[in-house]
């Protein structure tokens, strides 16, 4: 089936499986393979992707449910070769060991400094408690969110 | 990797259309919603189609809104847009408690209330808070709509009455005077299924409760209900001793089973306490917010 989507603000068209799940689409068919396949069960938060506004867990949605949609990934966030605040915040912060969960966790919280310009670290922990970091702790991934809330423009 | 088995895939461009499609392929077809539940257990083959008909695009099922003393939810409304709703939390403190702790922020931004219900997992929160305010589904089929209670919409584990040419569109909560209401779930983790979970709404006259609704989840309740509870407090005054003995009640209603999340005497006792608390919680925000006198 065709499917078009517009990942970081370019179009693109592939003819695929109904089957196909959306973050298979974005690592296989087109490459990007900043989002990260991981649990494949809706539970660790690694392949998050935009799709249209919402952030999304791409590995329980299908690359045909997101035909005409814009979807952002990771590869997106940095604009004119400037990093986004929050990926200063992961480097200024430690955000970051591995590096497994990232992708993911960013793009939460991009999206969630988007809605909320100052959230309390109690409001950052429940938007990223559905992604599952084994490295930090946590801990340092909320400094990092932190961090780009005091530096977003 | 856990992939879905091979299936066709049709986009329905409306109700109408998604119910033709649904009769031309009979019952080997699935509708597909924010696919959460669905596509886990396509991937697990415990659910093999042979064709998906995506009801996605039919952004005329995303909605909440109030009519005729009613709040009525859109089937396709995501959880995230039921948690955001101002309306629905004035009116139903139970919905938000509910969808605060129904999996994750991002599972709930594409996760929709109609799937939810139409998956039936007995661990499911929205099927207690349903049954608790007491609503009705609405189904659109090749014979027309019809209504069925929230009480009468489940058939079993993983089975509701919606024939296999039917969609669930839209959910009516009735509105009434001087009720308030809650739900507690006890999970082992965030974003975990529960362990076992508790709803209730009661609607006070002074301090009479003249009727009540008490809904259980993953506890093994009928139709997610509690109805012997129920029936105790009507016409009774909303005191502590009344709560608690309504929480006993409901624990010696309910059939909870050992699982992995825990022995079945534990599930029962979580049924009574969580029963009493959301009864204590519902009749605190029922007065609340009763105009003085």
């Amino acid at each position: 089936m065709k499917v078009t989507v517009t990942v970081n603000g370019i179009e693109h068209a592939r003819d695929v499986e109904p089957r196909l799940l959306l973050v298979h689409f974005l690592r296989d068919d087109l490459g990007l393979t900043g989002t990260h396949w991981g649990c494949d069960t809706s539970n660790c938060g690694a392949c998050v992707v935009w799709l249209d506004e919402l952030p999304v867990k791409s590995c329980t949605v299908l690359a045909v449910m997101a035909d005409g949609r814009r979807i952002q990934t990771v590869e997106g966030l940095a604009r004119g070769g400037r990093l986004d605040p929050v990926q200063q915040g992961f480097a200024a912060c430690h955000g970051l060991q591995c590096g497994f969960c990232t992708p993911g966790m960013m793009l939460t919280a991009r999206w969630l400094l988007d809605r909320d310009r100052s959230p309390t670290p109690e409001r950052v922990r429940e938007a990223i408690s559905g992604q599952i970091c084994r490295c930090t702790g946590y801990e340092n991934i909320v400094k990092s969110i932190l961090w780009a809330a005091s530096h977003d423009e | 990797m856990q992939v879905p088995a091979q299936v066709e895939y049709e986009r329905a461009a409306s109700v109408e259309h998604a119910i033709t499609l649904l009769r031309r392929y009979g019952p080997a077809a699935r509708v597909l919603a924010g696919g959460h539940s669905l596509i886990p257990m396509m991937k697990l083959r415990l659910v093999q189609p042979d064709v998906l008909i995506d009801i996605n695009r039919l952004t005329s099922l995303c909605y909440l809104n109030l009519v005729d003393g009613q709040l009525r939810i859109g089937a396709l409304t995501r959880h995230a847009q039921l948690l955001d709703s101002r309306l629905a939390g004035d009116q139903f403190a139970i919905l938000h408690d509910a969808e605060r702790v129904i999996a994750d922020p991002i599972v709930r931004n594409w996760g929709t209330i109609g799937g939810s219900l139409c998956q039936a997992d007995p661990s499911e929160d929205l099927s207690a808070a349903f049954a608790a305010l007491k609503g009705t589904m609405i189904i659109d089929g090749p014979d027309g709509t019809r209504e069925v209670s929230a009480r009468a919409f489940h058939t079993g584990p993983y089975e509701t009455v919606v024939g296999p040419a039917e969609v669930l569109t839209e959910i009516r909560l009735p509105l009434l005077d001087g009720g308030g209401s809650a739900y507690l779930k006890v999970a082992r983790r965030a974003g975990d299924w529960p362990v076992g979970a508790a709803g209730a709404a009661v609607w006070l006259a002074g301090d009479v409760i003249t009727e009540a609704g008490i809904g259980l989840t993953a506890l093994g309740a009928t139709h997610f209900a509690a109805a012997e509870a129920e029936d105790y407090l009507r016409g009774k005054p909303a005191s502590a001793e009344h709560l608690a003995r309504a929480g006993q009640i409901a624990a010696e209603s309910c059939r909870p089973v050992s699982d992995q999340r825990g022995p079945a005497d534990y599930k029962r006792h979580l049924a009574s306490e969580l029963t009493s608390r959301v009864l204590r919680q519902a009749v605190s925000r029922a007065r609340a917010i009763r105009p003085g006198p």
